[in-house]
């Protein structure tokens, strides 16, 4: 279905080489359909949270291009790093209230805006509690929140949950897939847990390193919503089996 | 709650205690070897010429601390300001630092009689010697802050298109307050040497004699007592202005910063 769709953005021949001469990456093609969850899968170092980066317009590619479907989208694409990265002397409501008022917007306007992504996310009540009053998947909570209170067209996601325990990550999971749902946005979310990608994504890449590149491509064709007991289905198990033996075949 | 009461307890009690055990040594020691005040007062004695001489010395002492406080009040302002315009251009920083360093390096006993010769006011020469001393480590430190902020909350912010206002505003100097903070500590402390050292170069001249010009001139009249109670008042100011910049610190950061959290229990 994502496949027939036109693509919101393409990258075409994307290629990275940094000032000590590593190339990170080598003419990457990659068409991410509007709406897809896609995942980029792949051991650290092989280039993908460069790659997202350069999505982002953080880092400029060194060779190749990114296209866009309908003009750049400046302003309507959040991030989540791997860290929760919030300001450490501001409270929760003025964190996720930073974009808006990067771009501009009044805090009275925008209040009932910031209050439904907090409550969203779980956060209601937390409001003016600082950052380091709450644990890691609180904070990563308010990390995703400030990332959507702008109603981004794209979600760039890199490894948001690879430091959290496992209890809150499939937590988090499928809070992801919800928020995925209720705010339409296309999602690239870089990882390098295979039960992670095929839980949530409609389409996986893989990535290799030394240079960067990607090697295999899988659909995910289980129906959403998926909620927890998935994790149990033979048909998930059968789907990460697949994807794991794509992984080491790639990486052998 | 308990336990931290006891821990305060201790925190004020320990040192209290080795204080008075010094203090009782020395006395016994200036009783039994009987030592002439004009060598050695006993604690007493200072304790008894402070409270004769307070007064006046208080007098003298509002003139260092003003200068103090000025001197402190310029090095915020002026090098925050200076550490603020680094952080704009690096060029700006790698050309001015190293003279910033050469004013910090140089000896402020070297250039007092210069500036002292240079600047007509007595208040206003000894108010630059200070501000001399005491500025480098708000510079130092401030420049240092403002360059530490989250590269990744940098990126955040151009992801978002931010203004160099909104970067400065919201994001770099919030970062650097604790280190700015941590530098102002240092230079309340190097103001009041700072001021002290130029009013023992100034000499015992002028019509505003702060509290150096009266440890010089009990010095010359061999009045040791007073020497020493006039010393300890000095001390005693720069414990006070310590203790207020520490306060203010952790009233500033409490919430968030590491430095201002209760130790864990």
């Amino acid at each position: 279905m994502e496949d027939a769709s036109t693509p919101l953005l393409a990258l075409v021949g994307v290629g990275k080489s940094f000032r000590n001469g590593i190339e990170a990456l080598a003419r990457i093609d990659l068409a991410v359909a509007e709406g897809a969850f896609l995942s980029i899968l792949g051991p650290s170092g092989c280039g993908k949270s460069t790659l997202l980066r350069i999505i982002a317009g953080l880092t400029p590619a060194t060779a190749g291009r990114v296209a866009w479907q309908a003009g750049d989208l400046k302003g309507r694409i959040g991030f989540v790093f791997q860290e929760p990265t919030l300001m450490p002397w501001a409270n929760i409501r003025d964190n996720v209230f930073l974009p808006l008022r990067l771009q501009g917007k009044s805090r009275r306007e925008e209040a009932p805006r910031i209050d439904a992504m907090l409550a969203a996310l779980g956060l209601a009540g937390f409001e003016r509690v600082y950052p380091r009053e709450l644990s890691g998947g609180m904070r990563m909570r308010v990390s995703i929140a400030r990332a959507l209170v702008t109603e981004p067209r794209l979600l760039l996601m890199d490894e948001p949950f690879a430091a959290l325990d496992e209890i809150t990550r499939f937590k988090l999971n499928e809070d992801l897939l919800d928020l995925w749902r209720q705010h339409r946005c296309t999602i690239v979310f870089v990882t390098h847990s295979v039960f992670e990608s095929v839980f949530l994504s409609d389409r996986i890449v893989i990535m290799t390193p030394r240079p960067g590149r990607i090697v295999s491509e899988v659909a995910i064709d289980l129906p959403y919503p998926r909620r927890g007991d998935l994790r149990t289905d033979p048909a998930y198990v059968e789907r990460c089996g697949e994807v794991s033996r794509r992984l080491a075949r790639a990486t052998a | 709650m308990s336990a931290g009461w006891g821990e305060r307890l201790h925190r004020i009690a320990a040192p209290l205690a080795v204080g008075l055990l010094m203090l009782a040594g020395w006395e016994a020691m200036v009783r039994i070897n009987s030592i002439p005040p004009y060598i050695l007062p006993g604690p007493l004695l200072v304790a008894e010429t402070l409270w004769r001489d307070g007064p006046s010395l208080l007098v003298s002492l509002t003139v260092t601390l003003r200068i103090s406080l000025a001197a402190l009040a310029a090095a915020v302002i002026l090098g925050g300001a200076l550490a603020i315009l680094f952080a704009q251009s690096r060029l700006l920083e790698i050309s001015l630092f190293p003279y910033a360093v050469i004013l910090q390096v140089t000896p402020i006993v070297s250039i007092a009689p210069l500036i002292i010769i240079w600047v007509n006011d007595t208040f206003l020469s000894l108010l630059v010697c200070a501000w001399i001393v005491a500025f480098f480590p708000i510079v130092a430190n401030t420049t240092l802050g403002l360059n530490s902020a989250d590269r990744n909350l940098v990126a955040l912010f151009r992801l978002y298109g931010a203004s160099r206002w909104q970067v400065l505003r919201h994001l770099r100097l919030p970062s650097a307050l604790p280190y700015f903070l941590a530098g102002v500590r240092i230079s309340g402390g190097l103001a009041l040497i700072g001021a002290v050292v130029a009013e023992f170069v100034a000499g015992t001249g002028g019509a505003s004699t702060g509290l150096a010009s009266r440890i010089l001139e009990a010095g010359y009249r061999l009045e040791i007592p007073r020497l020493f109670a006039a010393l300890l008042l000095l001390s005693l100011t720069g414990i006070a202005i310590f203790a207020a910049l520490s306060w203010l610190s952790r009233r500033l950061l409490a919430h968030w910063h590491e430095s201002a959290l209760p130790s864990e229990e």
